[in-house]
């Protein structure tokens, strides 16, 4: 590994739509959106920017291919813009691009923008996915879902440590009620209704073990972030958000064709946590680490991800949660915003949308979510599956 | 000697009772009742499927490289055009450079196929043939047709060495008749009045094949050890087998009232069962119905002890069921009717047949690669070895699954996904030997599902899509 880019990059503005299903919005109305509430906390005008990067994942969902829908969209005066596609990742890849940009010293001033249009399939649930792998998976695949495949890992995980169904339900219960406790307040968040975990447990099936509130909501949604130098930050703004590690980590595919994983865990989370402590000198994550936002596509994700970030011990997440340590008022506040499970999923959106309450909470700006004094954040993302899957992993701090 | 040298047979798992048809039918013609239980295929089988199905038992134990030969028989063929002899040879990973042909339009094609192949060993074309028919038949709702037809298949591996049961010689009667009839256009059989089939066909084609085929070959009932011939009309079957003076305990069960009539694969499912109960010297003969009749002669020999408990055969196949208890879910899944499936049914990718082509051992076969520096199999084909340890580029042999056994690594019920038949089950499983890859599971309950538990490779129809006319035939996962 290189020398990594902690602190050569600074977050100075971030914008976030409400997420949501917005029949009467297209993408280009979340995009602008999203950009000018940016812009106006960035403090500055569309010609300082001098690069863009676009995370989109269904193209064909009115978000569009290539660079251009951004560019159109927001008339940016032929400067250099780059679509990026790398599934539930795709929103933190934008950052990527726009970080990686200035911190090479190409530019100064970079964008990230990621904008979604789930709601414009005609059905619930995710767009189809078949096609992951190119059209022939449509043929080897099984009639898989996105819950199915982390129902999977449900079970695996339940048989593993000697839980019932039962048993294990009500654990992943107690994820969804934190997320919606602390979704019910953000204004931004697509649901706000607090439920209990007997609403959980009662909720119909979707894909055994999990129910319908063991699984995000499904919604639109745009985010943005404005990048800069390290060393320009403070001319922008007093209280800028420094990157402290940018990791991606891809399976390699041994998790669904070799025989090792025992399908507990993400390895790719594992690997990408790892090096993502590395580039931000963090040696103890349970004790640096001040709030986090995790990639809570399904309850069980959210439990197994506390494990995959060395967060809490194999097999014991379950008592954290029963402890309340990810709660707002816990040692590791998670979810802050409400998750995913509460803002739903656009996918280019999403890691853009937990940068910004990441962001929003270390400048001190969360009103009635605000956590005490962090210094620290970590945001995860997920996409794929357990069994092959794309991870993103930010860690932003004072 | 040429003969029979293995056999196979398949039942789909579900039944359906006559009665719970007759409950929702029957209203239209108290005529059709008939007691008993019929086979109906799983909404993702076809008589392509249920081939694979029944020659994959047959086929165990036997190299397959050395099959010389595959001929289909089937009155239900899933296409105006398309060998579905090739698709069962490739899903059965069999050469490429063998004779192919399917037998079709009368229900006597399987005992046709079966003379054909016969001719064909005994002229030297090839050592040995596998043969299978199949058959998913559908009656209108309502009809009598509705109420006797039945799905099923059976294969019989036929050739000149390790012969179980001998080929003694056939006899044959050809007739255009016209008891009932499909064209083009037809989706169920149109037919002539019930008692003119059974008076006019079924009561002379049989009995004059028969007594043919005894007096061809200077034999009389008394030196027959078993006949077998479809009970169409069970009663008219004992008159038969009366008229041409055969005793009771000389007549194979005719299986009607717990199979039903699986066409052209129903003689050669009751020649299996008799071959089931047979000794080493038996005189079988089995005759089949359709647009006359092949009465055919077969003596067993010895080797019939080597694999009469290593097939699943008749006796296995009736075993193994399950009640299908709605009559509207039988409709559904032979397309009668067409429930909402919602527009996520709808949102399938076009299907690219150069891929599939390309692809064919891998999708139709079920073959992946096995590493030849570490061993691991590993499917789909890789290039790169999947162990981590290993990571070799391009060092990959041949290797089949859908003969691997396997279990159960994880799996979930699926209320979101769409399956013609909610919820959609699937599972990764590791197979025996190695190598781990995600499947639908079928012909399962959820509630009976767990990890660790054994499973075995099906054939299936894993979609269709109907913008295109394409059956994605693949492999599904069932419980052993």
């Amino acid at each position: 590994m290189g020398e990594g880019i902690k602190d050569k990059v600074a977050i100075i503005g971030m914008g976030c739509t409400k997420f949501g299903e917005h029949w009467d919005k297209g993408s280009e109305d979340l995009i602008v959106e999203a950009f000018t509430e940016a812009i106006e906390d960035a403090g500055i005008e569309k010609k300082d920017i001098q690069a863009a990067w676009y995370g989109s994942c269904y193209e064909e969902l009115n978000v569009g291919k290539s660079a251009l829908p951004l560019s159109r969209t927001l008339k940016l005066p032929f400067i250099p813009v780059t679509r990026v596609e790398n599934l539930c990742a795709s929103g933190s890849e934008a950052l990527r691009g726009a970080v990686y940009g200035v911190a090479s010293g190409a530019y100064d001033i970079a964008m990230a923008m990621g904008a979604e249009k789930l709601k414009d399939t005609g059905y619930g649930g995710l767009s189809e996915i078949s096609t992951i792998l190119g059209t022939k998976n449509r043929v080897i695949f099984p009639a898989i879902s996105a819950p199915g495949a982390f129902a999977m890992m449900a079970n695996r995980y339940f048989s593993k440590y000697g839980m019932s169904t039962e048993e294990g339900k009500r654990s992943l219960a107690k994820i969804s009620v934190n997320s919606h406790k602390n979704g019910s307040i953000n204004p931004k968040a697509h649901l706000h209704r607090i439920i209990t975990e007997e609403d959980v447990l009662n909720a119909p099936i979707i894909a055994s073990p999990l129910g319908l509130l063991d699984c995000c909501g499904v919604s639109d949604g745009a985010a943005a972030a404005i990048v800069c130098r390290a060393d320009m930050a403070n001319d922008f703004i007093a209280d800028p958000v420094f990157v402290k590690s940018l990791q991606i980590g891809i399976s390699s595919g041994e998790e669904l064709g070799y025989t090792q994983w025992d399908g507990t865990y993400v390895e790719s989370t594992v690997r990408t946590a790892a090096r993502a402590y590395k580039e931000a000198g963090i040696i103890n994550p349970r004790e640096e680490i001040n709030m986090m936002e995790v990639h809570d596509c399904f309850s069980i994700t959210e439990l197994v991800t506390y494990e995959d970030l060395q967060i809490s011990p194999r097999g014991k997440a379950r008592n954290d949660i029963e402890d309340g340590f990810f709660t707002i008022e816990g040692k590791i506040p998670s979810q802050p915003d409400g998750g995913l499970k509460c803002f739903g999923h656009p996918i280019g959106a999403s890691g853009l949308r937990m940068l910004y309450e990441m962001y929003k909470q270390l400048q001190g700006k969360a009103g009635e979510r605000q956590i005490k004094d962090p210094k620290i954040g970590l945001t995860h993302n997920l996409g794929g599956f357990p069994q092959m899957n794309v991870i993103s992993i930010v860690i932003v701090g004072l | 000697m040429i003969g029979i040298v293995s056999y196979g047979g398949y039942l789909p798992l579900n039944r359906i009772n006559r009665d719970i048809i007759f409950k929702s039918m029957g209203w239209l013609h108290q005529a059709t009742y008939m007691k008993g239980e019929k086979c109906v295929a799983n909404f993702d089988e076809d008589s392509v499927t249920m081939a694979v199905a029944s020659a994959m038992n047959c086929l165990e134990g036997y190299d397959r490289d050395s099959v010389g030969g595959l001929y289909f028989a089937t009155t239900t063929s899933p296409f105006r055009e398309r060998g579905c002899a090739d698709i069962i040879g490739t899903a059965l990973d069999l050469k490429s450079q063998i004779r192919t042909a399917d037998f079709t339009n009368s229900t006597s094609a399987g005992t046709s196929a079966l003379i054909a192949a016969i001719d064909c060993i005994g002229a030297g074309t090839a050592n040995n043939l596998l043969l299978c028919a199949s058959d998913v038949r559908v009656g209108k709702p309502g009809s009598s047709q509705e109420i006797s037809f039945s799905d099923g298949a059976a294969s019989l591996l036929l050739g000149n060495e390790r012969v179980i049961a001998s080929w003694e010689g056939s006899f044959s009667v050809s007739y255009d008749f016209p008891d009932h009839w499909r064209t083009e256009n037809d989706r169920t059989d149109r037919a002539w009045e019930d008692r003119f089939g059974r008076e006019e066909g079924y009561r002379k084609f049989i009995p004059e094949a028969i007594s043919g085929l005894l007096a061809k070959y200077r034999l009389s009932p008394k030196h027959i050890s078993k006949v077998a011939f479809p009970g169409i009309y069970p009663r008219d079957h004992i008159a038969i087998y009366k008229r041409l003076g055969f005793e009771p305990d000389q007549v194979q069960d005719h299986l009607m009232t717990v199979m039903g009539n699986i066409g052209t694969s129903y003689p050669l499912m009751i020649l299996i069962s008799a071959l089931e109960d047979s000794s080493p010297g038996d005189k079988i003969i089995v005759a089949g119905f359709g647009n006359g009749s092949d009465a055919l002669l077969f003596q067993v020999t010895e080797e019939i002890e080597k694999i009469k408990d290593q097939k699943r055969g008749v006796k296995g196949c009736l075993e193994s069921k399950r009640d299908l208890n709605s009559y509207e879910k039988y409709l559904a899944f032979r397309n009668f009717i067409s429930p909402e499936g919602g527009i996520r049914a709808e949102a399938i990718p076009y299907t690219a047949l150069s891929l599939t082509w390309r692809d064919r051992r891998e999708i139709l076969g079920l073959c992946g690669t096995r590493c030849k520096k570490c061993g691991t199999p590993q499917y789909p084909a890789q290039k790169v070895c999947v162990n981590p340890d290993c990571g070799a580029i391009d060092e990959m042999e041949h290797y089949r699954f859908s003969d691997k056994k396997g279990t159960i690594f994880s799996f979930t019920g699926d209320l979101l996904t769409f399956t013609p038949n909610p919820p959609g089950i699937y599972a990764v499983i590791d197979f025996d030997g190695g190598g781990r890859f995600w499947f639908d599971v079928t012909d399962c309950d959820l509630e009976s599902m767990e990890i660790g538990m054994p499973v075995e490779m099906s054939f299936r129809i894993r979609y269709v899509d109907e913008r295109g006319g394409i059956v994605g035939y693949f492999w599904k996962a069932v419980p052993v």
